[in-house]
Order: C-alpha cells, then sequence, then structure tokens
C-alpha cells in the first residue's frame, strides 16, 4: 500500500472503488451471536441450516423483484401471483407422477421435480411476459397506478387460480426421497433444506455470474444505476426489462415450488403473504441490488428461525425489527443501487 | 346555507347530485323502506365504509400517498371500543375511555410510521405500510389475553344501543323503536357528521396544500411548503377519521374480531372502493362504497343465479360461481384505473364539464 501513495499517474487518474464488504459480515457476526444463546451446537445446526434455507427460497423469489424495480422503477405488487402459481403447477405436475414422487430412489424423485419446476418456471415466465404487456405497459413512470394496478392484477391472479384450482388448501407432499433428516453428529438436518439451500446456491450463483461476466449482465447493472445513460449509448433498454421481468417472473415461479414444498400445503393467498417479506427483504437489501437482497434474505431467514426458537412471541415481528434496524443504520438499504 | 355545510365543494353534475340524493335518502331511510335485518346490516355496513373510504381518499386522492396500513388504523379503533367494553363494563364511559385509548394510540402510530417513511418515495411507503400492517395483524391475534386473538371479542354495549331496548311500546310507522334503530340513526349521523368534517378539511386551505403536494411535491416544496409536515398531518388525520370508523363499525356489531377489522382483504376493499367511485372527490367514497357493499351483498346472488344457469359447463360455472365475486370486481377495477382513473364520480363531473 505504502509504495501505491507514491503514486503512479493512472491510479491518480481513476482511483479503484473501494468495495463495501462490511455487510458481506453481517450472516456470520448473526450465526455467531445466535450460538451461545442456543445451548447446544446441534440446535444451532439445525436451526442455521433452517434459517439459509428459509433464506435461499426468499431470495430466488425476490431477486427477480428487486432487479426490475432498479431497472425500470417498477415495483411489481403483483409479484406474489407467480408464487403461487409456480406451486399450484408444481402440485398439479407432481400430482400426474405419483408413481416416481411415492418411490424413495432420489433419482426418480429429482426426474419427477425437475419437470415440475421446469413447468413452473416456463409458465410463470410465459404469465409474466403477458402480465408486463397488458398490466405494467401502459403505466410506466406513474407510481401510484402501477402500486394499484399491480394490486389489482394481484386480486384477479388469486381469484382466477380459485377458479381452476379451488380455494380450499391442499397438501403438497415432498417426494419420498425429499422427506426425513440426516444426521450431522447430534444435529439432524432436513435433507429437503439441504436442498433448498444448494438450489438457492445455484441460482445465486448463476445470476452473480450472468451479472458480472457477460454482456447482459453489464447492461443490466449499468441500466440500474443509470438507465438514460444506457438508452443513450443506443441500447433498447425496454427489451431489456421485458427480459428481466420474465426472468424475474420465472424465478418467483421456481421459488413459489420451492416455498410450497417448504410448506407442504398450499392456498391461493400463500403469494400475498409470501410479498410481505419479499418486500422486507428487498428494501433492507437496497432497491435493485442483487447482492443486498441476498443477504437480506439470509438475514430474514435466519432471524425468523432463531428468534422462532428462542422467542416464538418476537419471532412474528423480527423481520419488522431487523428491517427497522437496517434502515437506521443505511436509510436506503444495505446497498443503495438505484440512484433515485 | 347549504353550499356552506358542503364547504363549497357541490357536487357540480346532475346525474351525481340525483345519485347522492338517492344513497343518502336510501340510506336514511332504511328502516322503514327495507324491513329485515339484512338491508338494516348492509346500510350500517354502507356507512361505516364510507366514513372509512372517505378517510382513505384523503390520503390517497388528496395527497396522493398509498398506504396499506389503513385497516390498522381501522382495527385499532374497533379494538380499542372492544376492549374497553369487555373490560369495564357496558358504560358510556367505557365507550368514551376506548374511543380516546384507540385516537391516542392511532395519533402515536401514524405519527411514527408517517415521520418515519414519508419522507421517502411513495413506493417505499406503500411497502413498509404493508410491512407494519401485517405485523399488526398478526400481533392482535396473539395476544389473545387481551384481543381474543381469532376467535375476537363479544361483548355489551351500552343499554339504550342494545336490541332489547325499547324507547316505546307503540311502533312508529310500522318499525318498532328499539336499540337497533336508536343504534342506526346514531351511527348514521355520526357518519354524517365525519363525512361533512372531512369535506372540510379537504376544502380548506389545508387541503388545497395537500392537492399541490399530489401535483407536484416539488413545486409545492418550492412555494414554501413543508411537504413533510403535510404529509405527516393527512397521514395523521386519515389514520383519526378510520379509527373513528372502527369505532362505529364495533359498536354497531357488538363484536370485533381480526377479521371483520384488519384483515389485508380489507384493505383491498376499501382500495377498490375509493378508485371504482373516484379518486380525489370525497363523494367518490360515497358512490364507492354503496356500491361495492351492495355488491358484496348482492352480487352474489345474481351470480348465484347465473351459476345454476351455467351449471354443466365446467370452467364457465366456476368463473360465475358466487365466491368469486371479488374476481369481477378486480376487473372493474383493472379497467378502472386504465379507462377512467377518476372513478364514477369524475366520470359523471367531466360530462357536465364536456358541455360547453
Amino acid at each position: 500500500m505504502n509504495s501505491a501513495t507514491a503514486g503512479s499517474p493512472v491510479m491518480d487518474a481513476l482511483p479503484s472503488v473501494k468495495a463495501d464488504r462490511l455487510p458481506l459480515l453481517l450472516v456470520p457476526v448473526l450465526a455467531l451471536v445466535a450460538l451461545p444463546l442456543m445451548g447446544s451446537l446441534s440446535t444451532w445446526v439445525t436451526l442455521t441450516v433452517a434459517g439459509l434455507a428459509m433464506g435461499m427460497i426468499i431470495f430466488i423469489i425476490a431477486s427477480g423483484l428487486t432487479l426490475v424495480f432498479g431497472l425500470m422503477d417498477v415495483l411489481n405488487f403483483g409479484h406474489g401471483v407467480f408464487i403461487a402459481l409456480g406451486a399450484y403447477l408444481a402440485m398439479s405436475v407432481l400430482g400426474t407422477m405419483t408413481g416416481w414422487t411415492a418411490s424413495e430412489h432420489l433419482l426418480l424423485n429429482l426426474l419427477a421435480a425437475l419437470p415440475a419446476m421446469l413447468v413452473a418456471m416456463i409458465v410463470a415466465g410465459g404469465v409474466g411476459l403477458a402480465f408486463e404487456r397488458v398490466i405494467i405497459r401502459p403505466v410506466y413512470g406513474q407510481h401510484l397506478k402501477q402500486i394499484m394496478i399491480t394490486m389489482g392484477g394481484m386480486i384477479v391472479g388469486e381469484e382466477l387460480i380459485k377458479v381452476i384450482w379451488g380455494a380450499q388448501t391442499i397438501p403438497l407432499p415432498l417426494p419420498a426421497a425429499f422427506r426425513g433428516a440426516l444426521l450431522l453428529g447430534d444435529a439432524a438436518v432436513e435433507k429437503y433444506r439441504l436442498i433448498a439451500v444448494v438450489i438457492g446456491l445455484a441460482v445465486f450463483a448463476a445470476m452473480f455470474w450472468v451479472l458480472s461476466r457477460t454482456k447482459v449482465g453489464l447492461l443490466i447493472r449499468a441500466g440500474v444505476q443509470d438507465r438514460e445513460m444506457v438508452e443513450s449509448l443506443g441500447y433498447r433498454i425496454r427489451r431489456l426489462f421485458v427480459g428481466v421481468f420474465v426472468a424475474g417472473s420465472a424465478l418467483a415461479g421456481l421459488g413459489g415450488v420451492m416455498w410450497g414444498l417448504y410448506q407442504q400445503n398450499l392456498t391461493p393467498q400463500m403469494g400475498s403473504q409470501v410479498n410481505v417479506l419479499i418486500f422486507i427483504v428487498i428494501i433492507i437489501g437496497g432497491l435493485g441490488s442483487v447482492g443486498g437482497c441476498f443477504i437480506g434474505a439470509l438475514l430474514v431467514g435466519l432471524l425468523a428461525n432463531y428468534t422462532g426458537f428462542l422467542v416464538p412471541k418476537v419471532a412474528l415481528f423480527s423481520n419488522i425489527l431487523l428491517m427497522v434496524i437496517v434502515l437506521l443504520w443505511r436509510p436506503q438499504g444495505i446497498y443503495p443501487v438505484a440512484k433515485r | 346555507m347549504l353550499n356552506r355545510l358542503f364547504s363549497g365543494d357541490l357536487p357540480r353534475s346532475r346525474m351525481l347530485t340525483l345519485l347522492l340524493i338517492a344513497i343518502v335518502a336510501g340510506l336514511a331511510l332504511v328502516p322503514f323502506i327495507f324491513p329485515g335485518a339484512k338491508a338494516i346490516n348492509v346500510a350500517a355496513k354502507i356507512c361505516v365504509f364510507i366514513v372509512l373510504v372517505a378517510s382513505f381518499d384523503l390520503l390517497l386522492g388528496y395527497t396522493g400517498i398509498v398506504s396499506f396500513a389503513h385497516t390498522m388504523f381501522f382495527g385499532i379503533g374497533a379494538y380499542g371500543v372492544s376492549i374497553a367494553l369487555t373490560r369495564m363494563g357496558p358504560t358510556w364511559a367505557a365507550v368514551a375511555a376506548g374511543i380516546a385509548a384507540a385516537l391516542a394510540m392511532s395519533l402515536v402510530l401514524s405519527l411514527l410510521i408517517g415521520l418515519f417513511s414519508l419522507r421517502v418515495k411513495a413506493i417505499f411507503y406503500a411497502m413498509i405500510t404493508l410491512a407494519v400492517a401485517s405485523a399488526f395483524q398478526t400481533f392482535a391475534s396473539q395476544m389473545s389475553e387481551i384481543t381474543g386473538g381469532e376467535d375476537g371479542l363479544s361483548f355489551k354495549v351500552p343499554e339504550l344501543l342494545r336490541h332489547g331496548f325499547a324507547l316505546s311500546d307503540q311502533p312508529f310507522l310500522g318499525v318498532s323503536l328499539d336499540g337497533k334503530l336508536i343504534s342506526y340513526y346514531l351511527l348514521f349521523a355520526v357518519s354524517v357528521v365525519l363525512f361533512l368534517l372531512m369535506l372540510r378539511i379537504v376544502n380548506s386551505p389545508f387541503g388545497r396544500v395537500l392537492q399541490a403536494i399530489r401535483e407536484n411535491d416539488f413545486r409545492a416544496e418550492a412555494l414554501g411548503y413543508r411537504t413533510v409536515v403535510y404529509r405527516t398531518l393527512s397521514n395523521v388525520l386519515s389514520a383519526g377519521f378510520a379509527t373513528l370508523a372502527g369505532v362505529l363499525l364495533a359498536l354497531w356489531l357488538r363484536y370485533n374480531g381480526p377479521d371483520t377489522s384488519l384483515s389485508f382483504e380489507i384493505m383491498i376493499d376499501i382500495l377498490l372502493m375509493v378508485v371504482i367511485g373516484g379518486m380525489g372527490t370525497m363523494y367518490g367514497a360515497v358512490v364507492g362504497a354503496t356500491l361495492f357493499v351492495i355488491a358484496q351483498n348482492y352480487l352474489q346472488d345474481l351470480m348465484k343465479l347465473a351459476s345454476d344457469a351455467a351449471n354443466g359447463i365446467p370452467l364457465l360455472s366456476n368463473l360465475v360461481h358466487p365466491d368469486r365475486w371479488l374476481l369481477w370486481l378486480g376487473i372493474l377495477f383493472v379497467v378502472s384505473v386504465y379507462r377512467f382513473p377518476t372513478g364514477i364520480v369524475g366520470k359523471l363531473r367531466a360530462k357536465v364539464l364536456g358541455k360547453p
């Protein structure tokens, strides 16, 4: 460092941006603080894995929403519909393959779960395309109308789900091999939670790769920071936006499948319930920031599980509490990206 | 005189005037025109929702703030009276204490939320209120020792309002003068007063500033108005009126639970009523609430007929199933945000303006 201060001209001309790594510590710090409170290591491991799994699922759902907001200043209050849609589609697809889901064989289970997730993603993405065109496109730049119209879209979507699948609660059993728990020492870790963590990490890695290593990703990040600049360089940010919206809807569909399997039963209102959680996460993360969204989701997931074990009554407000604390620390969220 | 009563904000459309007169006359005479428990219950609900929707319009239509915590204040009012009457017995003192406590709590909460988040953008505020409201709902159902949890609270109202109470043995125009009738007219009168008060507020200089903020907050700030202060005040006022609407509902139903006053469904209902009736005008609240509550109670009967007619056709019979009435109102809502964003009232007024 000392030699650098002497200064080559290049360094002076363009000081490197100092990476803001402090928030990265939040998740491990939270986990470590919780450790002595738990009493035993095995409980802590169980709860941590559960929290991470929940956080990963929330991240999958929320990541699309935060990008859509950052890129086009559109906040979709109807995002929850895609969650419910994905979950119900998975239920229908898995319902046709009871032979495979009932078998104890992991491979057959995966073969059943994979098409369920694919169908959910494709259909949710397709519906997202239509949703963008019909519901959102006419009200660009009008926040008030946007909030109301997407809310209206959600009401209609929820009712349509009731029309197709009925209003009652439907059980969604896990495929046989996903059930039960693994023993890591004394700690029991549910298998499905591990799977959720793996899928979540995979989605995060893929997203990270696309955003930081491809040209499309570069454009998306640039668009989030300054849309007009990207447009003036000749890129059609509208097309990019539609792509991100569709991808975000598809991810919400995937997240819906995983959330449905996590809860193991489905109600048409599940979308609006998860919606609240997602909003908290993207506010914590900073609107438009995928990294912040990831950290926020993990924090929410971990805190919900820790407090649920330690002080169940507080658990219901842990999210709000977390949001207030984070906003007091950084009023724009952990990583304020969108400069609006 | 009339001009003064309506704060200089007359309906300004013959159709609208007729509609409003019909609604008010209908509400005033319900016990005499439509006998039966259902009609009077619907009418009472309309009165409560007119106040509630008007108070939401103060925020959404006049100030341009989207809040999803409005049912929270509605619920605080309803719970305040319910808890006070359960704990202190059926006296007027309990009612007063409940109202005072509920108003104080709404005031503090709305002030806190306002100061905390009204500095930021509309979208931020909408999200934060959504989160706070859902937390409050869980809070209310968790504190079951006080709030009765999911079951809610049933309580006795002061004697004058009880159904058993009779003012006189002689029926008047074929209607018995019992506590129910008194409660209804009390509710009606309070609703009218609250509504006229809100009409006064939005047509005052203060109300004009709110509308200026809605149209262009930057410019309002530049003219020297502290927009944060005005927004927060508008938030507090609207919360206060919502609280009083909650009080009315609880006193009428003699019951309160999370589903009757706090649930998110009610929030969506209010939003629909404001938009369909017409944002940015108090009369929109009257038209919207009346239309919606009547649809809620009678559209289902109509749809049942259609559903029976469409019996056997797989998807269609589901679409017109009585439980799916919200689907059609949701579609109406989306269409009205696009096609006539000023709602029914705006449409009727525009017709008048269109004529030279």
